[in-house]
């Protein structure tokens, strides 16, 4: 089985974010890039399947800030193949634009599975996958949480609201939306990745144009009134502890 | 041409979700921007009367034995055929696990422009808006719906879904399906929810932990306190993710929706998948060390404090409260 998995850089959300000057976008001068987790989640899919049945992992991610670290962590973890697709990033791009410059790569390396996170929270013109299936011609299932090769087809666990799970058999080629791994992301000790950093080849494949035709133009971006704020509970942890088991009491629930 | 609204109607097992109807409320604002009809599409196998409370001008309904269950494949298949002769100004789908998958490929094989992760629309001096809620409920992103015809994927939270239904039902209107040949992704089986476990659904109390634990060796801080309240254990998606705790105790979009007396929030930023599931809830408290963390905007009451620093000493209280 050889996968190629799509990787993406999101902002991290622990940091403050902030809207540039234009008043339409992130201000990405501030904005700490990391690994989409879902995406993290794709990368442990394909290495898992690897590992039960064979084939090679090709990992795939654009080339901005943190791209080489999510690159060896994945060879890090057993990808055989990395690839950074170079062009102007800086400049913003949208999933439409991502999904047509990647099937055009991934086609050429005629995998049996393409994976990538289901959704990114900033996406804002669809999640990659759909977009990238029907580039590549390509059957989709989203919100998947479990992968089985299966007599040339595989078998996979797609999560519906309220745990419920639907197995369904899907024909390969096939381009799935990972929820979740069959097993959490592994964790790579980093002199495991800096070992990598010297063994992996990491291939650089230029892109042209990068067509955002597809996804909507913002006018204006902006953090969200607060409509309702909590009330907040103050004091060293034994006040706001204090505090706490009033309202339990009062609620009738201590 | 292009001023009707359309909704694909989402439905599971025989039941109409229920961002089914806060789309079609959604819907209505904008037809009544454009001047057309609100539309439901409403695909699947003996599966009319479903289209009994919709709040709708008119469902369609299209019959076939394979879409008795939901595959992207089928629904796209139908959706383009349908869509581009009858020119809706807008289709709005769930930002969900059926309607997110279908928008994409619609967007992509149509060259439909797609808007997603939409909260809220208006319709003001003829043209029609989006308010998306991104980066984790933290950032609204609005601009114009592009035209002629967009596909939006709608989240929760910005309609009540009693706007979304009626008493009256509506006109149906059944179309033909097309033929749906060689589909390439096929349903073997369901499988419910491992039961067994506590049904966090019925709990008056939860305790629900996030991101914020760290780690797994932090999760009995979790359960000493569940323990001394007598209460239980749920998650956010983190930290099922992680293996720590079963995914029959994942509070969210893909596990369950809880109704709790208290509901108290532990080191869980509040993402809008997350939040959808517990605004049932009679109290929200949250804990956390971010004052920027959206889980502050739904929490009645809140505090801005390490939970492993919390933990010990709102247990060793609780305990106390208990035998005293």
């Amino acid at each position: 089985m050889n996968t190629v998995v799509v990787a993406r850089l999101v902002p991290d959300l622990v940091e403050e974010l902030n809207i540039d000057s234009s008043g339409k976008a992130l201000d990405m001068a501030w904005v700490r890039l990391i690994l989409n987790e879902f995406d993290d989640h794709a990368i442990e899919q394909a290495i898992l399947l690897k590992e039960r049945s064979g084939g090679q992992v090709t990992v795939m991610v654009a080339d901005v800030d943190g791209a080489d670290d999510v690159l060896y962590a994945a060879a890090a973890k057993g990808a055989d193949q990395l690839i950074k697709l170079t062009g102007d990033w800086e400049a913003g791009s949208n999933n439409h634009a991502l999904a047509r410059v990647f099937a055009a790569h991934i086609r050429q390396l005629q995998p049996d599975l393409v994976l990538t996170g289901v959704q990114a929270h900033n996406d804002l013109d669809g999640a990659l996958g759909p977009l990238l299936a029907h580039y590549l011609g390509m059957p989709y299932v989203g919100y998947v949480a479990g992968v089985q090769p299966s007599n040339g087809k595989v078998i996979v666990r797609k999560e519906y609201p309220g745990g419920l799970i639907a197995e369904m058999e899907v024909a390969l080629p096939a381009t799935l939306g990972i929820q979740a791994a069959d097993q959490p992301p592994r964790y790579v000790a980093f002199s495991r990745i800096r070992q990598a950093m010297k063994t992996a080849s990491l291939v650089e494949q230029p892109v042209a144009g990068l067509d955002p035709g597809g996804g909507p133009t913002v006018n204006r971006m902006f953090q969200p009134e607060v409509g309702q704020r909590a009330t907040m509970l103050t004091g060293t942890s034994q006040e706001v502890a204090a505090k706490l088991i009033e309202i339990f009491r009062e609620r009738g629930v201590l | 041409m292009n001023r009707d609204i359309f909704v694909l109607v989402e439905h599971l097992q025989g039941r109409v979700a229920e961002i089914c109807y806060v789309m079609l409320a959604a819907a209505r604002v904008l037809a009544q921007g454009t001047g057309g009809k609100v539309v439901a599409l409403l695909l699947g196998h003996q599966a009319q009367g479903l289209a009994a409370d919709l709040a709708a001008d008119q469902v369609w309904y299209i019959e076939h034995p394979l879409l008795a269950d939901f595959t992207s494949d089928a629904y796209q298949q139908v959706l383009a055929e349908l869509l581009p002769s009858k020119a809706p100004r807008a289709v709005l789908l769930g930002d969900t696990s059926i309607g997110a998958e279908v928008a994409g490929v619609l967007s992509a094989r149509l060259g439909w422009p797609l808007v997603s992760y939409c909260r809220n629309v208006r319709a003001s001096n003829g043209t029609l808006e989006f308010v998306c809620q991104i980066c984790g409920g933290r950032i609204m992103a609005e601009g114009e719906l592009p035209g002629p015809s967009t596909l939006v994927t709608m989240i929760p939270g910005g309609y009540k879904p009693e706007q979304g239904r009626t008493a009256q039902a509506p006109e149906v209107i059944q179309l033909e399906a097309p033929d749906l040949e060689s589909l390439r992704v096929v349903v073997k089986q369901y499988l419910e929810p491992a039961a067994g476990d506590v049904d966090i659904t019925k709990e008056p109390v939860l305790i629900s932990v996030g991101r914020g634990i760290q780690q797994q060796d932090n999760l009995s801080l979790v359960e000493e306190l569940a323990a001394a309240m007598g209460s239980v254990v749920s998650a956010s998606r983190p930290v099922v993710d992680q293996g720590w705790l079963p995914s029959t105790r994942l509070v969210g979009k893909s596990g369950k929706r809880v109704k709790p007396k208290i509901y108290l929030a532990l080191g869980i930023s509040g993402a809008p998948e997350h939040v959808e599931a517990i605004t049932d809830s009679e109290l929200i408290i949250a804990v956390n060390t971010d004052p920027a963390a959206p889980i502050f905007n739904v929490a009645q009451y809140g505090a801005q404090i390490d939970i492993l620093e919390l933990l010990p000493v709102l247990t060793e209280q609780a305990r106390q409260a208990r035998a005293g």
